[in-house]
C-alpha cells in the first residue's frame, strides 16, 4: 500500500477524507510540545500570558529531538507517547489545535474533542527516531528554550511516515476502541 | 548490604572460559543505591598480591564505549525477531510500521543516529570479581563520566530530571547502576539505555502463592494488554519472578538482557514464558497498537525462590528498540 502524501496545514475536505488506518506521509510545518511545555503552556493560559507562538492553526508533534549532528537539521526525533498529553488536549483543541502527531492511544474525551473540532489525529512510528529525524528539513525553537529537548521547536518536516489514528468522525485505529 | 554469593554456580565465575554473552547465574541480591557512596573501609585496607587492579578510568572508558554504541543500535536478536514477525504480518498498517522501523535501524547504524530520539535513562549493570581491586577515582563517578562523555559526544537526549521539580540534570546523569559481586578476576558491564514509553507500562504485582503458574502468566498478559498501545510494541517482555518487591523487578530487569528467543534452562519457567507469549500475540495490539500479528517479539523470565507467604512478578516491558551493550574486562 502506497501512503497518501499529505501537506500540513491540511484542508476541511481533506481532514474529512481520511480515515483510521489510512498509512500517509506528512510534510510542512509542525511545533513539538510534550510534557513540561504544556505544563507551560497552560500555566500562560491561566495567567492571561500571551504565548510566544499562535495555537490556532497549529499542528503539534508530540516529541522531545536529540541534539544534531553537525551538518544536520536536527537529531533523531520521533513520537512520544499521546496519552500522556491526554488531559491538555481537548482544550487544545477547542483553541483551535489543527491536529497531532504523536504515537499511541489517545483517550474517549481527546477522541471526541477530535470528533467535535474535524480535526484528526496522526501516529507516526514510535522507535524510528532516526528516521524521523532525518524528515526533519529545519528546526528553530520557538518557546521555553530552558526546556531543553522539551522546548517548542518549530519544525519543517518532509515526507514523515504516518497512519491515521484517530479520523475526524472519531473513529480510532487502535485496539481499545475498536468495536 | 546483603550479599548472597553462589559460589556453587559455576556460570557465575568470571573468567576466559565463559564467553560476554553469559547465561545469568541464579542472581545474587545485591543493589547499593548509588548516592551511597560513603567509602567503607577496614583499618588495614590494602590490595594484597592476588588481586587483579583495574583502574576506574578503564570502567569510564568502558561504559563510554557501551553507551555509544547501544543508543545507535538495537540487538542482534531483536533484529532478527523484527525482521521474522515483518515477513508474516497481515495488517497493511503493522506491515508498513515494521518497514519503517527496519529502515531506521539500518539508517541508525550507518548516520550514528539514535536508533530512538529517546536514548533512556541508562541502566548499568556490573559484575564484578572479587578477585578485583579497583584503583583510581570513585567506580560510580567514573560510570557517570562515561555516560556524560557519550551522552555529549554521541548527540544523545539528555532525559534525566529531578522527580520533583523537573529540572534536567543536562547531562543524563545520574546512571542506574547495579552491582554484582562474582567470584573470578574479570569485570563485566553491560550498558542498557531504557526508554520511558515502556518504562512507565512496567508493573509488579504481589501474588498470593495459590495463584500459581496461571497467575503469573495472567499478570505478565495483563500487563501487557492493559499498556496497548503505549509502550512502542512489539514489545520484549522482561519477567521477574520470586525474591522480595524490589529484587523482583531487578529480576525483570536483568531478563531484558537475555538475547530474545533463548529459553530460561528451567522447562517450567520456558513453559511460562512460550506460554505468556502465545497469549500475548492472540490479543493482537499488533505494531504500534495498529491491530496486527506481532504484540510481543519474547517473553523471559528470571526466576528466584521467595517467602512461603508470597509470589511477586514484575513486569519490566521494553519497547521495540531493544538496546543492549556488554564488555568483559
Amino acid at each position: 500500500m502506497f501512503p497518501k502524501r499529505l501537506s500540513l496545514p491540511l484542508s476541511a475536505e481533506t481532514v474529512r477524507s481520511l480515515r483510521a488506518g489510512d498509512i500517509v506521509t506528512l510534510s510542512g510545518e509542525v511545533l513539538t510540545c510534550r510534557d513540561e511545555a504544556h505544563k507551560r503552556i497552560f500555566e500562560y493560559l491561566e495567567k492571561g500570558i500571551d504565548l510566544p507562538f499562535e495555537i490556532e492553526g497549529a499542528t503539534f508533534f508530540y516529541a522531545g529531538p536529540c541534539p544534531p549532528r553537525p551538518g544536520k537539521a536536527c537529531g533523531s526525533c520521533g513520537p512520544t507517547t499521546s496519552a500522556r498529553m491526554d488531559s491538555f488536549a481537548p482544550r487544545l483543541y477547542g483553541l483551535g489545535l489543527a491536529g497531532v502527531i504523536g504515537k499511541g492511544e489517545v483517550s474517549p474525551e481527546v477522541r471526541e474533542a477530535i470528533k467535535r473540532s474535524g480535526r484528526c489525529y496522526f501516529a507516526a512510528i514510535g522507535g524510528a527516531g532516526a528516521l524521523c529525524g532525518n524528515a526533519v528539513v529545519s528546526c528553530e525553537c520557538v518557546a521555553f528554550p530552558d526546556l531543553l529537548s522539551e522546548a517548542v521547536y518549530k519544525l519543517v518536516i518532509k515526507d514523515l511516515p504516518s497512519v491515521v489514528a484517530v479520523d475526524s468522525g472519531g473513529r480510532s485505529v487502535y485496539a481499545d476502541a475498536r468495536t | 548490604m546483603h550479599i548472597y554469593n553462589n559460589t556453587q554456580n559455576p556460570a557465575a565465575r568470571l573468567d576466559e572460559n565463559v564467553s560476554p554473552v553469559l547465561k545469568y547465574p541464579a542472581p545474587r541480591v545485591i543493589i547499593i543505591h548509588q548516592y551511597e557512596r560513603r567509602s567503607i573501609s577496614a583499618p588495614c585496607a590494602g590490595t594484597d598480591d592476588s588481586m587483579r587492579v583495574i583502574d576506574t578510568k578503564q570502567i569510564e572508558e568502558c561504559v563510554y564505549r557501551l553507551a555509544l554504541k547501544a543508543c545507535v543500535s538495537v540487538t542482534p536478536s531483536c533484529s532478527r525477531a523484527m525482521s521474522a514477525a515483518a515477513e508474516r504480518e497481515s495488517s497493511p498498517a503493522c506491515a508498513f510500521a515494521l518497514r519503517v522501523l527496519a529502515e531506521n535501524a539500518s539508517l541508525a547504524l550507518r548516520e550514528k543516529m539514535p536508533v530512538c530520539q529517546d536514548t533512556g535513562m541508562s541502566a548499568v549493570f556490573i559484575s564484578i570479581g572479587q578477585e578485583v581491586a579497583f584503583s583510581g577515582g570513585a567506580l560510580a563517578d567514573c560510570v557517570d563520566s562515561g555516560v556524560r562523555r557519550a551522552y555529549e559526544d554521541g548527540y544523545f537526549r539528555k532525559s534525566v530530571c529531578d522527580p520533583l521539580t523537573r529540572v534536567n540534570t543536562s547531562d543524563n546523569t545520574p546512571a542506574v547502576i547495579h552491582y554484582d559481586v562474582v567470584p573470578g578476576d574479570r569485570v563485566k558491564i553491560t550498558f542498557m539505555p531504557k526508554g520511558f514509553g515502556s518504562e512507565n507500562m512496567s508493573r509488579i504485582y504481589m501474588l498470593k502463592p495459590s495463584e500459581g503458574v496461571e497467575g503469573v502468566i495472567g499478570a505478565i498478559v495483563g500487563a501487557v494488554r492493559d499498556a496497548g498501545s503505549r509502550p512502542c510494541p512489539p514489545v520484549y517482555v522482561g519477567v521477574g519472578i520470586g525474591g522480595t518487591f524490589e529484587s523482583c523487578a531487578l529480576l525483570a530487569k536483568k531478563a531484558l538482557i537475555r538475547p530474545i528467543g533463548e529459553h530460561h534452562i528451567r522447562d517450567d519457567v520456558a513453559y511460562i514464558e512460550t506460554e505468556a507469549l502465545e497469549r500475548i500475540n492472540a490479543l493482537r495490539i499488533g505494531c504500534q497498537g495498529f491491530g496486527g500479528d506481532t504484540t510481543a517479539l519474547g517473553v523471559s523470565c528470571e526466576v528466584m525462590p521467595t517467602h512461603i507467604a508470597g509470589l511477586p512478578v514484575a513486569v519490566n516491558i521494553q519497547c521495540n528498540c531493544v538496546r543492549c551493550e556488554t564488555e568483559v574486562l
